[in-house]
């Protein structure tokens, strides 16, 4: 299912066809905006002018969806989720790469073919993978301190 | 100079279930009539119609049209399954400002056996960044809140379950309940998953089915020949639309509608004998619990825990079975108006009735828990 751009919303998916994730940020009050829109949100001032995101934030929270419809039935199970960007806006997307997914978890934006529409999707980021890996390492080395 | 007050005086529902005799108007024109012959008003007393729904692009319009009103207010106000306890708060203050005397609140659905819910919307405007990403609506947007719910406080699939075993406790009391077996919440957590963490039995059923709601300004309630059931305090707000967009996923606009009309009505929590409380889904009525204040945030687990909202326990809730188990054809409010009416009247016989039941709040909750209005109706 295709997005359909708009007079407000052309920059964003020019940018997702270019690999970016283009947010406003507001002028006056210097908050972020997603989705875009003509007045900010926030302080309901502006102007809001674009800029490309780091492409990194958090997940808020998430749901596995076990049936879909339409379009998506027959890609169950796939992960949706709300992601905090590091810029401080939320947006929903899908997670790839990994069924393996939990609140908090740090993560990267990636353009992924959904449906048959270019979107952007979230992947684990390199430093959640870090994290886990330490994570495990530190259980192995505790379990084998105690089979001592 | 007092304020001049406002009650319910006449409720019904259609045939409810699956009504392929039915259309979405004649399960309204049928409810109107029943409602109003049970008030004792005739049509032509109507001078306010308000209704809700998707099936024309001004249903008051409409549905006035079709049962011969013609109202001097009228109100099409849709904000999804919270519409109607907000339209009863409008009919009320526009009795209080001396505009209507006499207001027809009428909701019908035939999303089950016209299958409308399959249609799919273009992605534009805001929903172009949800609609693509495949997300089942409005189930997913509830588990989205559900997981964090759970990720805060760690409430667990068991804790959701125990809302959909209250309401089956309820269902086998009311004979027009479509699921009336009782569950565990074994049962709940073994169906099949739908959203993860909602299985299919923590979402409302699929139903068709309409009501109508009468209310009745006071210089007319020697008319009626019912006992009149008064709107003492009302309440209303929308926090977002697009799930994307809510502020905290654990906190809904019960927080003001519900603080707002307890206010107006100069009463507690602690006050309220019966509560009706939308459920579309079960992390739906642990999330208004908590919102509304009936139990800290987090804590509505405990809160229903012990079979403290079920037949018999200290906070009745729900007591047709609700939306999980009596009927949901998809905006479900006008179904909890009903049925807080005819508890403050002493309808009910044995286990169904809330003894002495004088003080009920109805909370409606719409869209993707971005509406939230909120009614509170006493006993003369």
């Amino acid at each position: 299912m295709k997005p359909v751009p708009d007079a407000d919303t052309k920059p964003y998916w020019d940018g997702i066809a270019a690999g970016e994730l283009r947010l406003q940020r507001c002028a006056a009050c210097g908050r972020a905006v997603f989705y875009p829109r003509a007045v900010c949100p926030h302080c309901f001032g502006g102007p809001l002018g674009w800029f490309t995101a780091a492409g990194t934030g958090r997940i808020y929270s998430y749901t596995v969806v076990h049936r879909g419809f339409g379009d998506f039935a027959g890609q169950v199970p796939f992960t949706v989720a709300l992601v905090d960007l590091d810029e401080g806006a939320r947006m929903m997307t899908r997670i790839v790469g990994t069924g393996d997914v939990e609140v908090g978890m740090r993560v990267r934006m990636t353009v992924r073919p959904v449906a048959g529409a270019d979107l952007p999707c979230f992947r684990p980021a390199p430093e959640a993978a870090e994290a886990a890996e330490a994570a495990e390492k530190a259980e192995a080395a505790e379990a084998a301190e105690e089979a001592d | 100079m007092t304020a001049r007050r406002a009650a319910i005086v006449g409720v019904a529902e259609s045939d409810i279930g699956r009504t392929p005799h039915l259309t979405v108007l004649s399960q309204q024109a049928l409810a109107a009539r029943a409602a109003l012959a049970e008030a004792g008003l005739t049509r032509d007393t109507v001078d306010a119609v308000f209704t809700a729904g998707e099936w024309s692009w001004a249903p008051a319009m409409t549905l006035a049209e079709y049962v011969g009103i013609q109202p001097r207010y009228t109100d099409s106000t849709n904000i999804g399954g919270s519409s109607f306890e907000a339209h009863a708060g409008h009919a009320a203050a526009a009795i209080e400002a001396g505009l209507i005397d006499v207001a027809l609140i009428t909701y019908g659905s035939t999303q089950r056996t016209g299958r409308s819910r399959d249609t799919a919307r273009p992605a534009e405007l805001t929903a172009q960044f949800e609609l693509p990403y495949g997300l089942p609506m409005p189930v997913g947007a509830y588990a989205l809140a559900a997981r964090r719910h759970m990720h805060q406080y760690g409430t667990t699939g068991e804790d959701l379950a125990q809302v959909a075993v209250a309401a089956r406790q309820w269902a086998r009391l009311n004979p027009r309940a479509l699921l009336r077996d009782p569950i565990t919440t074994g049962d709940v957590l073994d169906s099949p998953m739908i959203c993860d963490p909602l299985h299919k039995l923590d979402c409302c059923l699929v139903t068709d089915g309409g009501g109508a709601v009468v209310i009745a300004a006071e210089d007319r309630w020697p008319d009626v020949a019912t006992e009149p059931v008064v709107i003492l305090g009302h309440g209303e707000t929308h926090t977002h639309a697009s799930i994307p967009s809510m502020p905290d996923l654990t906190v809904t606009g019960a927080a003001q509608s519900g603080p707002a009309a307890l206010k107006m009505a100069g009463a507690t929590v602690d006050d309220i004998d019966v509560a009706e409380i939308y459920d579309s889904f079960t992390i739906t009525v642990l999330l208004t619990l908590e919102s509304l204040g009936f139990c800290p945030p987090g804590e509505a687990k405990d809160f229903v825990a012990g079979g403290r909202t079920a037949p018999g326990g200290e906070f009745p809730m729900n007591t047709n079975g609700g939306g999980l188990a009596c009927t949901h054809p998809g905006m479900y409010g006008i179904f909890l108006l009903i049925e807080a009416v005819r508890q403050l009247r002493g309808d009910f016989a044995w286990a169904r009735q809330v003894p002495d039941a004088e003080l009920a709040l109805v909370h409606g909750t719409g869209g993707v828990l971005s509406s939230a209005a909120t009614v509170i109706l006493g006993t003369l």
